[in-house]
């Protein structure tokens, strides 16, 4: 226990090529979003669909190349943390998508 | 150059403000002599400031927090005396541009720094030592942590003397925050003193999950962990769940505001719906983050003082887990009223009640806790026993809230208000109150005075039914909240009663200095001091170490067999700490002085950002960057303690605890 704050156990930290390809991926996926907004190449429906399809890919980039999930770091506290973390956001974004489009509903400002 | 800032941003004008800087700077100034009179300011550097022990830096947490409780206080006293003068006609001595920033300020300081505060101290000072650890998962990002909490302290502060205030409430709601209706500087302190300390909470809930997974003692399996380790267990959770909700809400009001962007303007396509919901999918959550630590306090402290092991740990644990993943799912009832459907408010409404269900577990546990125990009526144990009484009520008054229906009447009416004080009052500032007497013997070696603390309970419990029954009253006859004055004659005697409770709790908080006062004074009488590190008899392993304990906390880390280990152990007759063992070389982090750096740039960033001051602002940012450049370079971070040094140490504790039991 006496050296608990110099021993990492087990998990992969990266190099520094693995930093660089999430980081290109991610300016890539960034400029992406925001030349689609800009083109105006899709319909206003489109365009937020296709960003929300590219944050979601951003989202996994970051965790693969910044947070080093993969399928082999299978220990109990990644999976267990990640479903949580899926869970809550799930909670968050749908419960927000409900209560938003309910009220637009409800008060016919849409 | 200087931006917005001019000296006609000074309040010369208002007797109040210029009465309040005279008063705080000559207190601060007498501080500052007497440190400097008395050669402390190395040591405080040294040993204070730049530390990174958990237990110093909880300290700093709880005395920054009463600070706060006594500049939070002084605005609640304030609005009270308002209302009990601004009657018929009358204008009472607060115009509204002043008001509307004091209940602003209440509620933003007592949720932040008081509350956040004092939680955050309480688990440093207690978590580590629980689980058997030695420090933190990170020592440095600790201080860093605390620092940025006081900064921006600070900050919230320097808006009572330069500038204004945020005039829209705690939560800042849109469109009254953008900077069409509030064109000033009150909205941006509020933004970024809540962001600062916001990454300062963030951080302290990684820590300590960490903490919490990676460095039990060897055995303390999760359900062999204490109670109070559990509910700051879920606590960090909450907070890595919601506290970059917050981050983003006040980040997009920021864009709006100091970039012109539209997320929750009137005009431009925005939706300041939008913002009621993403700020409320933190805000609830963040009154379980600070009512779960008390929770587990309250399951601490009952234990103790019944003299036996609580009643239905698992089921109490079962039951705070349950809290940590409803508190995600309620946030609707904040806002019933916006507009939604029955069928948002119904899901809502429902899943409100039946958070109720799992708290009222914890009191049953409590009370069958107590039941058939040998209850020891300590100061400590009358906050738990208040806290019991006014929980519940409050609890009661939240689901007559949870019902949509009801809430249409109520909603931003002062039963609102009596309900949630009725709550964070009863609920967390009982519960940090009670943990504070029950440890600060382990925090400082000596018990705080008893008699005192009964008084400060007593005024606390009484003055709180006098404040905040009249206003579940004033709710059902129609008074909303935020009214700078009014004109009903049968409002009247209720806020005089109100009055009266508030001035109740005044004298509360001067008893709880008292008995600071008194305690410190008498701190070396012999039935004070506490050499054994046990004085309660209690069950879990932070007794089990010296009081204060060594900056290492244990020599030997100890082994848990069961629930309760210290417990265990005592009736087995196993010497927890292992005295006299074949001490190791301990391995510890070295002071540093980089978060109070990182805190004062930061603290130049959010001034400057605030006045426009564009240059200072990037001095502020560069200089944050580049601590935290160099801290990252440095190697020399630890050290190892020798053998002799814990050898010393250890035996003179063992001397202590070989008097003490030769005294009984």
């Amino acid at each position: 226990m006496a050296d608990a704050h110099t021993a990492h156990s087990g998990e992969s930290h990266g190099s520094v090529g693995s930093y660089l390809t999430g980081f290109v991926i991610a300016v890539l996926l960034t400029a992406a979003a925001f030349g689609l907004v800009m083109a105006h190449s899709f319909s206003p429906a489109g365009t937020i669909a296709a960003i929300a399809v590219l944050a979601v890919v951003q989202v996994v980039v970051h965790l693969v190349f910044f947070l080093h999930m993969n399928g082999s770091s299978a220990q109990r506290w990644n999976v267990m943390a990640f479903a949580f973390t899926v869970m809550s956001v799930a909670i968050l974004i749908g419960g927000t998508l409900f209560i938003m489009h309910d009220t637009a509903i409800n008060m016919m400002s849409r | 150059m200087l931006g917005k800032l001019s000296w006609s941003d000074i309040p010369f004008d208002v007797p109040i403000l210029v009465g309040t800087f005279a008063g705080a700077a000559i207190a601060g100034l007498a501080v500052l002599g007497l440190i400097t009179y008395y050669g402390k300011w190395g040591y405080l550097w040294k040993e204070w400031l730049t530390s990174v022990d958990h237990k110093r830096l909880g300290v700093m947490y709880i005395v920054l927090a009463l600070v706060a409780l006594f500049r939070g206080f002084a605005d609640a006293i304030m609005m009270r005396s308002q209302l009990a003068l601004a009657y018929a006609g009358n204008p009472g001595y607060l115009p509204p541009h002043h008001y509307d920033q004091i209940f602003s300020a209440h509620g933003t300081i007592m949720i932040f720094f008081m509350a956040m505060a004092f939680m955050t101290g309480l688990m440093n000072v207690i978590v580590p030592l629980q689980i058997g650890a030695r420090d933190v998962a990170f020592p440095f990002l600790n201080s860093l942590s605390f620092w940025m909490t006081t900064v921006s302290f600070v900050l919230i502060n320097v808006s009572l003397f330069i500038g204004e205030f945020s005039q829209c409430g705690w939560l800042a709601y849109p469109p009254l925050s953008e900077s069409q209706f509030s064109p000033g500087v009150g909205v941006d302190y509020y933004i970024w003193a809540v962001q600062l300390s916001g990454v300062g909470t963030l951080l302290t809930g990684v820590n300590f999950f960490t903490t919490i997974v990676k460095m039990r003692a060897p055995g303390m399996t999760y359900m062999k962990m204490p109670v109070f380790t559990w509910t700051i267990f879920c606590t960090t959770v909450l907070i890595m769940v919601a506290f970059p909700i917050l981050t983003v809400a006040l980040g997009l009001l920021g864009l709006d505001r100091y970039l012109g962007m539209h997320f929750f303007t009137n005009d431009g396509g925005g939706n300041q719906m939008l913002y009621l919901s993403v700020i409320w999918a933190w805000g609830h959550p963040e009154v379980y983050i600070l009512i779960l630590p008390a929770f587990g306090a309250f399951s601490e402290i009952t234990q103790t003082f019944s003299r036996k092991p609580l009643f239905g740990y698992n089921t109490m644990v079962y039951a705070t887990c349950s809290i940590m993943v409803l508190s995600l799912v309620v946030w609707v009832h904040h806002f019933f009223t916006m507009g939604a459907g029955p069928n948002v408010n119904a899901f809502f409404g429902i899943m409100t009640m039946i958070i109720a269900i799992p708290t009222g577990v914890k009191i049953f546990n409590w009370l069958f806790t107590m039941y058939k125990g040998r209850v020891e009526f300590h100061a400590t144990m009358y906050w738990v026993i208040g806290f019991m009484i006014t929980f519940t009520i409050g609890g009661m008054t939240g689901v007559m809230l949870a019902i949509p229906a009801a809430d249409f009447v109520l909603h931003n009416s002062l039963f609102v208000i009596a309900h949630f004080h009725n709550v964070i009052i009863g609920g967390v500032y009982f519960g940090y109150v009670a943990a504070m007497n029950f440890w600060f013997p382990k925090a400082f070696g000596f018990k705080l005075n008893e008699a005192w603390g009964k008084r400060a309970f007593w005024f606390w419990f009484i003055g709180f039914y006098f404040a905040f029954m009249p206003l579940y009253v004033l709710g059902f006859m129609g008074m909303t909240r935020r009214m700078n004055h009014y004109d009903n004659p049968d409002w009247y005697p209720w806020l005089l009663v109100a009055e009266f409770g508030a001035v109740l709790i005044a004298c509360g908080i001067v008893c709880q200095l008292t008995q600071l006062y008194v305690s410190i004074r008498d701190r070396n009488l012999a039935e004070n001091r506490d050499l054994t590190g046990d004085p309660w008899n209690a069950r879990t392993l932070e007794w089990s170490t010296s009081s204060p304990p060594p900056f290492y906390n244990f020599a030997v880390v100890p082994t848990v067999h069961d629930l309760d280990a210290f417990a265990h152990d005592k009736e087995a007759g196993i010497d927890t700490r292992a005295a006299g063992a074949d001490y190791q070389p301990i391995h510890m982090p070295k002071n540093t002085s980089a978060g109070f750096f990182v805190g004062a740039f930061s603290l130049v960033l959010g001034f400057a950002a605030i006045w426009y001051i564009w240059w200072l602002a990037a001095i502020g940012l560069i200089g944050v960057i580049a601590t935290v450049i160099a801290r990252s370079s440095n190697n020399d971070v630890d050290y190892y303690v020798p053998v002799s040094e814990v050898a010393r140490i250890e035996n003179e504790h063992t001397r202590n605890l070989m008097a003490a039991q030769a005294a009984e």
